[in-house]
């Protein structure tokens, strides 16, 4: 038992220690290599990280719902560039041409609620086919591509509000707007998968749906939560960066599916399903974030970024294995 | 009687459902547009489909073996740009051997990993996808890779060659697809190789030494991926390094459209073949009936669902799931 207790803190603690290791390096490295005179632990460079985790890291928190429960989304990225276009594109509608200012909410929501309905589908799929959700979703992610390059080809679309970016770009408390989103988004996230009998629901059909049924769970109402739940977000993610730059590429999001895995993985959520925590992924967020930005400052390009990325990320899996053996062992004793 | 001959039918499209859709699609396009199946077209469409179809024919063999492959993207990016590079520094005939070498050597290292240390496929090929594309970059130096005379080497045979009017691209696909194809039918290999993906441990238990067949899935997969880079190296005779970039999903699409299942143990390169050329077919069609381009994924993704769920939905005797 103790060991047990002990087995899950280092478990939950390691992203963190993780973390702490990549500061302690980069900071001495740093030292040696840097490009700038900018020291890398730097008060603003680590708000300006928060920030720039946000995209991603929103995405990564609705991605840990969903694989809790045991499925996986690879349609994000294709999602968030559609609510992306919905938001900068309905900014400019004649209907709404006489809403001065107040256009931002109903873009908003409308940008939302396209998310929403996009991870409604995927959910809906899933629930009534029985198609396992990899599948669904690998088809979801050509399909919505599809529809966003089918809405303006392959140019731009771009409308610029400043009273948007202004307020995208605004800083409260010292954070930026995106990482309110981002740590809201967690907390969020956190009081409904710890708290709340859909979360409490989630972990035991990830963990084995056959007991879950028995016990009289309805799964398919939860795989459809959780899905529009992360369409949601990759939504939100999408009107969080986007209200800010203005313009998005419909190539934009592309493999965005892939990092958020990566992220929610480095956290230590499981594959199959059943085990994971929203904190761990936020840890991972932002353990990724640091290691591209952490290699920019001692002078590395992004193709050592994208190497060291995919050899940690095996690694992980690697030692998480040997954890879960030697705890295993532990146990048959 | 008639229950016995619905059932008759729902087993036999269960089991051919993807090639009686084929015949419907092409029966379709063909009235809707009579250019659809002349010779040039039809042999055009499968000379562009070749590369994904090589790449496919792989991941079929991984698939099958209860694993998947997301870094054939990557990994082709990877094979086309050192075969480039390669092509002017050590001439053609020493650039290729040097490039299937080095493919490989990143596939027995994937292989190692899920076989032998039994690491989670999808994570290893994921975190792959990145690394490759890091050693790429490394390669490359982030630049485009082009071939400086290109008029003066037998290199582009390969991709934009013919051989008795057939495109070399084309006869490539279809030899790699039969010999790859009696490999796995016809093999003890191919044999361990559905063993290991229908039943693991069942497999070891009758003595399959499943670390080392799914090394092997590795193996041909990024022999297939080398090959695939030879191909579109020559045809385009230059490169950037993203040219793979996102092909692993649409590779996936292929081979489940073609019916292997996730889990493993099911599928052939035959239906994977099937697979690809309703992809390609798909997208012809389309352009020739004047949708726009992107429909086609659209198309696709309708497609690739309806014909997993058709699939399952034959085997479990009811249309919509059991999930309450």
């Amino acid at each position: 038992m103790n060991s047990d207790t002990r087995a899950t803190l280092i478990k939950q603690g390691a992203i963190w220690a993780f973390i702490a290791v990549e500061l302690a390096f980069f900071s001495i490295a740093g030292e040696f290599l840097a490009v700038t005179d900018q020291a890398f632990m730097d008060f603003d460079n680590m708000l300006l990280l928060l920030k720039q985790s946000a995209p991603i890291g929103i995405i990564a928190l609705g991605m840990t719902i969903v694989m809790i429960n045991g499925n996986i989304d690879l349609s994000v990225g294709a999602t968030y560039a559609l609510a992306a276009i919905v938001l900068l594109d309905s900014m400019t509608w004649p209907i709404f041409a006489g809403l001065g200012d107040w256009v931002i909410p109903v873009s908003w929501a409308l940008a939302l609620l396209t998310g929403t309905v996009l991870g409604a589908v995927n959910g809906l799929i899933v629930w009534k086919t029985g198609v396992d959700a990899f599948i669904v979703t690998l088809g979801a992610m050509l399909g919505y591509r599809g529809l966003v390059f089918m809405y303006n080809g392959e140019q731009p679309t771009s409308h610029l509000n400043w009273t948007l970016v202004d307020f995208a770009e605004a800083q409260f408390l010292g954070l930026h707007t995106a990482t309110w989103f981002l740590l809201g988004t967690a907390l969020v996230l956190w009081l409904v998968m710890t708290k709340t009998v859909h979360g409490r629901n989630a972990y035991a059909i990830g963990n084995n749906r056959e007991a879950a049924v028995n016990a009289g769970i309805r799964v398919g109402p939860h795989f459809l939560i959780n899905f529009m739940l992360i369409g949601f977000l990759a939504a939100l993610s999408a009107v969080v960066f986007y209200s800010e730059s203005g313009s998005v590429n419909p190539n934009d999001g592309m493999l965005f599916e892939l990092w958020a895995i990566t992220a929610v993985v480095l956290g230590g959520t499981k594959l199959m399903g059943g085990y994971g925590s929203i904190v761990a992924t936020l840890g991972g967020v932002i353990a990724i974030q640091l290691l591209r930005k952490g290699l920019g400052h001692i002078g590395a390009g992004t193709e050592t970024v994208n190497l060291v990325i995919g050899l940690i990320l095996i690694a992980v899996l690697f030692l998480d294995r040997q954890l879960n053996r030697r705890g295993r062992e532990a146990l048959k004793i | 009687m008639a229950v016995l001959t619905r059932k008759g039918m729902g087993t036999l499209l269960a089991r051919q459902g993807i090639l009686v859709a084929f015949v419907l699609f092409m029966i379709g396009f063909a009235v809707a547009n009579p250019r659809f199946i002349e010779i040039d077209n039809i042999s055009g469409v499968i000379r562009s489909s070749a590369i994904l179809g090589v790449m496919a024919l792989g991941v079929t063999f991984v698939v099958i073996g209860g694993n998947l492959d997301l870094s054939v993207g990557s990994m082709m990016s990877f094979s086309t740009i050192v075969v480039l590079d390669l092509h002017d520094k050590l001439g053609p005939l020493l650039a290729i051997p040097a490039m299937f070498g080095l493919t490989l050597a990143l596939g027995a290292f994937i292989g190692f990993l899920v076989g032998y240390l039994k690491l989670n496929s999808l994570i290893v090929t994921l975190g792959m996808l990145s690394a490759i594309h890091g050693l790429t970059l490394t390669w490359s130096g982030g630049k485009n890779m082009d071939i400086d005379d290109k008029s003066g080497t037998w290199f582009s045979i390969f991709g934009q060659g013919t051989a008795m009017g057939i495109p070399v691209p084309i006869l490539i696909f279809a030899l790699l697809a039969a010999v790859l194809g009696m490999i796995l039918a016809k093999t003890p290999f191919g044999r361990k190789v559905y063993a290991v993906g229908g039943n693991g441990t069942a497999a070891t238990f009758s003595g399959i030494p499943r670390a080392r067949v799914v090394f092997f899935t590795y193996i041909v997969s990024s022999f297939c991926v080398a090959v695939a880079g030879l191909l579109q190296a020559s045809r385009s005779m230059g490169s950037q390094n993203t040219v793979g970039q996102g092909m692993e999903l649409e590779v996936l699409a292929a081979v489940i459209l073609g019916g292997a299942s996730l889990l493993g143990g099911s599928g052939t390169i035959f239906k994977t073949v099937i697979g690809v050329l309703i992809l390609g077919f798909i997208q012809n069609g389309l352009l020739l009936m004047g949708l726009a381009f992107y429909a086609q994924y659209v198309v696709t993704w309708v497609i690739i669902i309806l014909a997993v769920w058709l699939d399952i939905a034959a085997k479990r005797g009811r249309l919509l799931s059991p999930i309450a």
